[in-house]
Formats: structure tokens, sequence, C-alpha cells
């Protein structure tokens, strides 16, 4: 199990020019962790992050998105899996951060936690690449080549809460930084 | 617009031609009765769309902001039952994420001419009631000539961004 927020600073440190889509905690560790305009961070409700991910990667096919998806959000909305699967776009990674809970919602655990998998949901749903990492020496080994690979690709990062962060759900949804977003894409 | 009237019906040939003219490139869409035939099946063969089949309505909200951020205009072509199970999704993406969410509801059920609000039927007569209440402008597009309104309702969506839906009130010819 990796502290999540080790496992998203070694993401951070092989990060381009990529939009990166973190929800929930992830987010609120992200945008201390990797602060940029391409921080996407206005998916408004639970379980939307991939959906937005596909409409940026679809309409700028040629920047990478990273999405950092939490289990419980996954959840509520797998049928994601099948329409990112469907519609391929080549430079989607979809990340999901699981840690068995709902941890912004009280820390209660998921149903069915243990007895299901994310990797294999998402091969079954046709992700031609899928990845599962739970120890950070393989994470930082992988990670370089994966972000390089054509999507969509799913990674699995098994995680527990690390460090603690601030949470300003405020600033995650803010409509003048969605318009900063904008901008910074405008510009290249 | 064409000048060949039929029955009173909109045209479907006139709503593909008005969603052109609003620069709609992408169709997100979960099929319904009252769209499938003539506007979606038409649009998958259609080389001037995009289309992009979610599984689930709340899904299209959230691709078609997305898409907006990149600066594309897109449809979300849904059935009235997915725009309620879609609330919370509009309702936080849309409205208070302030996004231009465009969509065409198929009011599958309704008897014609009579409005949503006057329908037997409950999950319809509910459908305007909630858009008002929750600040969303809304269109009737069911008789020959509504398909004028479809490109100045996107128009101003964009220039507002906020969501606008335009009820598609029976099956188009």
């Amino acid at each position: 199990m990796m502290k999540r927020d080790e496992c998203l600073k070694v993401l951070a440190r092989h990060r381009g020019d990529e939009i990166m889509v973190p929800v929930y905690k992830a987010a609120q560790e992200w945008i201390h962790i990797s602060p940029s305009d391409l921080n996407y961070t206005f998916t408004g409700a639970m379980g939307q992050g991939s959906s937005h991910a596909l409409g940026l990667a679809l309409g700028r096919p040629d920047k990478r998105v990273i999405v950092l998806d939490g289990d419980g959000s996954l959840l509520m909305n797998l049928g994601t899996l099948v329409t990112i699967a469907t519609a391929a776009p080549k430079n989607l990674v979809h990340c999901v951060c699981e840690n068995g809970t709902y941890e912004t919602n009280g820390a209660v655990p998921l149903p069915g936690v243990g007895r299901f998998s994310f990797t294999a949901m998402a091969r079954a749903a046709g992700y031609p690449k899928t990845y599962e990492f739970s120890d950070l020496e393989g994470w930082q080994r992988e990670v370089g080549r994966i972000l390089k690979e054509e999507g969509p690709i799913l990674v699995t990062l098994k995680v527990e809460p690390g460090e603690l962060y601030p949470e300003d759900f405020r600033r995650l949804y803010s409509v003048e930084r969605r318009e900063a977003f904008r901008q910074a894409l405008q510009r290249g | 617009m064409s000048s060949v009237q039929t029955d009173g019906s909109i045209r479907a040939a006139d709503i593909i031609k008005e969603l052109k003219r609003a620069g709609i490139r992408f169709v997100v869409a979960v099929p319904d009765r009252v769209t499938s035939e003539r506007l979606l099946k038409p649009m998958l063969r259609d080389p001037d769309f995009r289309v992009v089949q979610v599984c689930k309505e709340d899904e299209g909200v959230s691709v078609c902001s997305g898409l907006h951020c990149t600066g594309h205009r897109s449809l979300l072509l849904i059935q009235y039952t997915g725009f309620l199970d879609s609330i919370n999704a509009l309702r936080a993406v849309a409205v208070e994420g302030q996004n231009p969410v465009c969509m065409m509801i198929g009011l599958l059920g309704k008897e014609p001419d009579v409005p949503p609000t006057g329908s037997r039927r409950y999950g319809l007569r509910i459908v305007e009631p909630i858009l008002d209440a929750m600040g969303i402008e809304h269109d009737l597009i069911e008789r020959f000539g509504d398909a004028a309104k479809i490109a100045p309702a996107i128009e101003h969506a964009y220039a507002r961004s906020q969501p606008v839906a335009l009820l598609v009130g029976r099956e188009p010819v």
C-alpha cells in the first residue's frame, strides 16, 4: 500500500504539459503537490471526473489527459469504463486511487471492498491496457513508460492516506479558476 | 428552413440544419424513442457530427462540459427520464459550474399539442417545473417552424455560459 501523497509526488515528477483531472482527496493534495493552471478540478458532482476528462481528451487530442479518480467516485459511474473504452481516446490515462473508503465522507468502507477489481472491470469493458500498483517502487519504475503509452489506459493505485492537506472545495470548483484553465489551454 | 410543410410536425432535417448552424459538432447521446430514428441514427451517419454514446445521461453533462473547455460546442441528446436522473450533475456541473450544456430532451409519451405541464403522465408534467426551479431556460419544439428556436437558444446558452433545454414534444418527421 502506498501513501497517496507520495504516490502523487512520483507522478508529479513525470508531469509535463498534461491536463490533470483530480477528484476529491486526490484533488485537495494534487493542487499543492503540482500547482498548475492545467489542473482541471471543476468536476462538480461525485463520479464525474472521468467523464469530464473524456470531453477534454476528445476536444484536445493533441494533449494528454490524466484523471486521478477515486474508488467511491468510480463506483458511482461505472458505465464510464464502457463509454471511455468505446470512444477510445488515445490520449487518456485513467488512474484510480483505491483506498477502500469514502474518505471525504467520513471514511466509511465502500460496499464490496476487497471483492472487486477496477483493473479487471476496465479490461472487461475494453480498455486496451491496464495496470495495478500497490508499492511505491513499482510505480516509480513504471510511471514514466506508462505515461508515454497509447490510451485509454487504466491504472489502479492502491493507496492509504498520507500527510494531511487542507480541504478547499471552493477552490476546487472555482469558476474563475476554470476560466484560467480555459485560457491556459488556449495558449497551448 | 424548408418551406415544405407536412402534418405540422417539426422536421428532423430542419433540426439538424439548425444544430449545424449553431456550430454543434459533437453530439453526446443516450438513445430515446422520440429522437433515435430521425435524429440520432442520421447523426451517426453524418460526417459533420462526432457522436459520443454514453451509458448514462449524467456522464453526458460532464463530457459536454469538458468539450466546452476545449472550445467545442456540443449537444446532449437524451430522454426526459435521463434528464430526471441527471439533476445533480446538472445542478453542480452545468448550473453552478456555469457550463453551457445544451440539451435536446425527448418527451416520450407526450400527447400531441398538449403542453408538457398538461400531460396525463406525471413524469412529463414535472419536467418544466423542475427546469424552472433550477433556473434552466427551456423551450418546446414540436411544431413545424419550431426548429428556428434552436440556434438562437444555443447561442444564448453559450453567451450566458448556462445550460438550456430544448424539449422535443413529438417524434420529428
